[in-house]
């Protein structure tokens, strides 16, 4: 009888036991986090360039043609990384570029040479992403504007989304569109007269006169009865407006443990004005013009990358990209590049580019173009040449970074470029990553 | 007879493409320290960036590098 007496004390305190536990708060769920500082990338170029047949001085061979340009590039973008309530990844980017650059034959856009021939452009950009790690999945909005002398400005905005595949894979597409605004500054000679009204029976007309002055700005004259009524310096200068819309599709995809490749392509229709005002044209018989130039436009450009680690020391960088639009031109690009790993922490990376493409329809050089063509362009980047790129590279990335410094990449690049039209440019540029 | 070798080539893109497909084996995630590599990205260099802004202008032809397609600038 005690013995069961004693059992049954024994079950029934077991059981309360069993039911005694107190049930926590699941704290294992995902709290949001705050956005705080991920990274900043700064990059640094500059650009020397040798040339001729400029296609302000519609392709002249002579010292008028000349082409000499020097472009000092910089950027600097800031990530910031949060997590919200759902633990998805959500990334801010903020960057900003400024630009300084002379080009000699911008000095020719007035016919004597004496205007302004440098120029300066700044170009903030936006960008959003949140990336779900457990799907897999990437989705993200962007925003860009561009303003600089010569070209009202620019507005770009675009969408991006990703997707890993279940075999190592990823497709990625991503929708850009860019709205131009194009300063309509033509060379002095050519003077686009607005007639406001005739005075009927005077032999002169009132008018806007919009001349390129000496120091490349473009004044407004204002004419009544043959005399200068007024000479405004903040006069609205007429534009025209540049429209681009593109798509660009993306697949890679890992092949073995030391192989992968990536196919991509690209969809891009432009439309409005796609010349540039103060590109001149000469004609066979000696008279001068500006380039005309369709105002449609479409691209289609497909490259190939394959990335190879051969033994523990080497990696091979391909890359391939054939081209084609609807102006005619066709292109070949193929690159490649051999990061050898002299530490886990540094390398040193020699590369080789070929280019080659055959020219527009619209083109030709100086003094060849007919009058009765309906389009015509001097714009030797629309030619048929070929060109060669080759430099090499060091790149350090130390685990802890670089002496305390807060750099923890830092890449160095020499480059020479050659093309067939006779330019020859040299580009040194630097990339440090802070963190 | 150049012209046909031209659009020859953007054709064997994609049979090359294809072939490199049919070889993937599945690589588990231990076994990626090769393809995590920074210099096996399939990605341009940030180094590059400006490079490529040079190229695009003095070149007719410009896109499917992740680089500008058009717009933005008094370019292509």
């Amino acid at each position: 009888m005690r013995k069961i007496c004693l059992t049954v004390v024994g079950m029934y305190i077991m059981l309360i036991h069993a039911f005694s536990q107190v049930s926590s708060k699941d704290t294992s769920s995902y709290k949001p986090k705050k956005l705080k500082f991920e990274e900043a990338n700064f990059v640094s170029s500059y650009y020397n360039q040798s040339a001729d047949k400029s296609a302000v001085m519609g392709g002249r061979t002579d010292s008028k043609g000349i082409a000499d340009v020097t472009d000092f590039a910089n950027g600097l973008d800031i990530k910031f990384v949060g997590w919200d309530p759902k633990g998805r990844k959500n990334s801010i980017t903020a960057g900003i570029g400024v630009d300084y650059h002379t080009a000699a034959s911008q000095a020719y856009v007035d016919s004597n040479g004496t205007a302004r021939n440098y120029g300066t452009r700044l170009y903030p950009t936006l960008d959003w992403t949140i990336e779900n790690e457990r799907k897999g999945t990437e989705f993200g909005l962007g925003a860009y504007y561009s303003a600089e002398h010569n070209y009202y400005h620019s507005v770009g905005l675009n969408t991006s989304f990703s997707k890993k595949t279940r075999s190592n894979g990823e497709i990625s597409g991503k929708l850009t569109t860019y709205f131009d605004q194009i300063k309509m500054i033509v060379p002095a000679e050519f003077i686009p007269v607005d007639s406001i009204k005739s005075s009927g029976t005077a032999a002169v007309t009132d008018s806007i006169i919009y001349v390129t002055t000496a120091s490349g700005r473009t004044e407004a004259l204002s004419y009544r009865s043959g005399q200068v009524i007024s000479q405004g310096t903040k006069t609205e200068i007429p534009s025209k407006s540049r429209d681009t819309y593109s798509g660009s599709f993306g697949f890679s995809q890992i092949i073995n443990t030391r192989m992968q490749a990536s196919l991509g392509f690209d969809l891009v229709y432009q439309t409005g004005y796609l010349g540039l005002p103060f590109h001149r044209v000469y004609f066979n018989n000696g008279k001068d013009t500006i380039e005309n130039l369709p105002s449609q436009r479409f691209k289609f450009p497909v490259g190939l990358r394959l990335n190879y680690f051969l033994g523990d020391n080497v990696i091979l960088r391909a890359y391939y990209r054939f081209y084609a639009d609807s102006w005619g031109l066709l292109s070949h690009t193929a690159s490649i590049e051999v990061p050898v790993k002299i530490t886990p922490f540094f390398s040193i990376s020699p590369f080789y580019r070929f280019y080659v493409q055959t020219a527009a329809r619209y083109f030709a050089p100086y003094a060849v173009h007919s009058p009765q063509e309906q389009y015509y362009s001097s714009n030797y980047v629309l030619s048929t040449f070929s060109s060669n790129f080759f430099g090499a590279g060091i790149h350090f990335s130390p685990p802890n970074g670089i002496a305390g410094t807060g750099i923890h990449e830092l890449e160095f690049r020499y480059a020479h470029y050659t093309q067939t039209t006779d330019m020859i440019s040299d580009v040194f540029s630097l990339s440090l990553k802070f963190k | 007879m150049m012209m046909k070798k031209q659009r020859l080539i953007p054709y064997c893109t994609i049979p090359i493409a294809g072939l490199l497909l049919a070889s993937c084996i599945h690589v588990k995630e231990y076994q990626k320290s090769r393809i995590n590599d920074s210099e096996m990205s399939l990605s341009n260099r940030k180094v590059e960036k400006n490079e490529l802004n040079a190229q695009s202008y003095r070149e007719g032809s410009s896109g499917a590098n992740a680089g500008k397609t058009g717009g933005g600038c008094g370019c292509n």
